[in-house]
């Protein structure tokens, strides 16, 4: 359907009504440079029946590839359901819920949301969400150095994604935060500990804990939440959502459990997309709730006592706190948060932890199929989720595009953010994929690497 | 209620105790927690932190916003009122019995620019128009 928002006869009439004699005459103000003109680039338009043709041709071109990248987005199977209800209007069209007694339903999903999380988590509270798990775990470093109050030092394992640290290195950076690298132990792929022992005694405010880390390898959390804490410092998790289906509750970690626990919400409901749009979760504890950004939603009674739902804790946002407030980036990802709370009541407890046990098996059984290559080895010896990282015999790049040729995206090259690693590719299968998966992934990675 | 004649006050809605001691104990007016409504929340600078004069340093927070306290002169903080903690509402039901936090000043003089409570009932009324 075309959009048209003004007719000839429309314009003629508003020329007339302001007294312009013609649409050149009413911007003569503006310098001719200044003017656009014709928009020489662009073509002519196209009618309906032109574009849809030129555009599934296109589609086409889209080869349907085998993926096995991880890296930070995750292909999970999302049940047909999930999608359907999103899109139906009353949460599609949903605007920030700011008038409680027009927003129920989206309030509630919020709050549902909330609820899952923080027993996801093992935490007390939960934000409506935010941006991403990169700018979620910037929104955490901030506000670990908020409540510890005299350092602004916040150590960051190198074990991090390195798209986050750079992330949270742009947000903190200007605020006069100091974020420390830790290295990794090279036999584990972890935090070295001996590394992260000679920061004892010194002022630090947080410890950032990746689990698992962007290796896929798992951290020893409970050593490093208490170490955390014998230093004073908040221990901030930084966790994917399917593995908590697996793994220990950040909340329980170490004695008393991490303060902040945030992370991508994207393996929960969001597709994969062209990088996007994902969803960043953060929970806390009940002490750090008035350092938390973003918004909460409460359940609480109306004048009636009737049960209902509405914004709380929100007197240190941007729109009431402006230039003060806890973060001006505070917005919530409505949208994928309701995908993510109905993927999660669809595939329940149990159906997350089977997610979760065959995406683990399934990196494990391509792990020691690759194995059997020649030239190739696992970098790391230790525990691993969902993803490995694989030593290769030859440069990552090559191997990937002779891969693709075969109709697989054979991981993430790893050369660029770790060359101490060598020719190091990371790879993830997810439940998504069938043990003929596996096997064409090996004889690609074969083909590519001794043809 | 009126304004204590034995307090000082701030153009920012804070009220100013001298001890006897030389120190000051700060709260919020009754004007102030009259316009910032039912009192949720109270955070008390921590003992031992140096402040400039008009430094932030608590917050109060209402059900409809969150307001800094400001330090009525320069000094060192020397104390913060925990018994606010979990009874908010003590800074609407008391508002002048309720302080917030102590201080010692950096220079005792620095008091004296403080308004008295007709000076600062002028300034209240002044902000009504």
């Amino acid at each position: 359907m075309p959009f048209i928002p003004h007719t000839d006869a429309d314009i003629r009439e508003m020329l007339a009504g302001i007294g312009a004699p013609s649409l050149d005459a009413l911007f003569e103000e503006i310098p001719a440079a200044l003017r656009s003109g014709k928009l020489t680039g662009v073509p002519d338009g196209m009618n309906e029946m032109q574009i849809t043709r030129l555009m599934s041709d296109r589609a086409a071109q889209d080869a349907p590839l085998l993926n096995f990248i991880g890296a930070g987005a995750y292909e999970h199977h999302i049940p047909a359901a999930v999608w359907r209800i999103v899109t139906r209007g009353e949460f599609y069209t949903a605007y920030t819920p700011y008038q409680a007694e027009a927003s129920q339903g989206t309030l509630q999903v919020l709050y549902e949301y909330q609820t899952m999380m923080a027993s996801l988590t093992g935490m007390d509270v939960s934000n409506a969400s935010l941006y991403d798990g990169a700018s979620g775990l910037a929104e955490a470093i901030l506000m670990a150095v908020r409540s510890h109050k005299t350092s602004h030092k916040v150590l960051i394992p190198a074990g991090v994604s390195p798209i986050y640290r750079s992330v949270a290195q742009s947000i903190v950076r200007l605020q006069g935060n100091e974020l420390v690298e830790i290295p990794f132990d090279a036999e584990t792929g972890t935090v070295d500990m001996k590394a992260l022992q000679q920061h004892a005694g010194s002022d630090v405010a947080a410890l950032v804990i990746p689990q698992p880390n962007f290796f896929g390898a798992l951290e020893k959390v409970d050593e490093l939440t208490d170490w955390a804490h014998a230093q004073n410092a908040l221990a901030i998790a930084l966790v994917n959502p399917t593995a908590l289906a697996l793994l220990k509750a950040p909340g329980q970690w170490g004695a008393k459990g991490a303060d902040i626990a945030v992370g991508d919400g994207q393996p929960l409901g969001a597709p994969l997309s062209s990088g996007g749009p994902h969803f960043g979760f953060m929970c806390c504890k009940q002490a750090l709730v008035r350092q938390m950004p973003g918004r909460i939603i409460g359940r609480t009674v109306d004048l009636e006592g009737k049960p209902g739902f509405t914004l709380t804790l929100q007197a240190r946002e941007q729109h009431i706190r402006r230039a003060k407030a806890t973060s001006n980036i505070c917005s919530n990802q409505g949208l994928m948060v309701t995908a993510a709370t109905i993927y999660m009541a669809l595939v329940g407890v149990d159906g997350l932890r089977r997610v979760a046990a065959a995406s683990h098996n399934n990196t494990a059984a391509l792990a020691v199929q690759v194995s059997g290559i020649s030239g190739v080895k696992r970098t790391f010896h230790g525990p691993h989720f969902h993803e490995v990282v694989l030593h290769l015999p030859k440069p990552v790049p090559a191997v990937l595009a002779s891969m693709q040729a075969d109709g697989v995206l054979g991981g993430y090259d790893l050369s660029a953010h770790y060359p101490q690693l060598g020719h190091a590719l990371l790879v993830c299968a997810t439940e998504t994929k069938t043990e003929a998966d596996l096997q064409q992934y090996t004889d690609a990675l074969r083909r590519a690497l001794h043809a | 209620m009126s304004n204590p004649a034995n307090l000082k006050y701030t153009p920012t809605h804070e009220w100013v105790r001298t001890e006897a001691d030389g120190s000051i104990t700060v709260g919020i007016t009754q004007h102030a927690q009259e316009l910032l409504g039912d009192m949720v929340f109270v955070e008390c600078p921590d003992a031992g932190r140096k402040v400039r004069a008009g430094e932030e340093c608590a917050v109060v927070e209402s059900v409809k916003a969150a307001a800094d306290v400001y330090a009525p002169v320069a000094g060192t903080v020397t104390g913060g009122n925990g018994e606010l903690d979990g009874a908010p509402q003590k800074l609407n039901e008391d508002p002048y019995g309720a302080w917030i936090f102590k201080m010692k000043p950096d220079n005792a003089a620095d008091l004296n620019s403080l308004l008295d409570a007709a000076a600062y009932q002028a300034h209240v009324d002044s902000e009504a128009h």
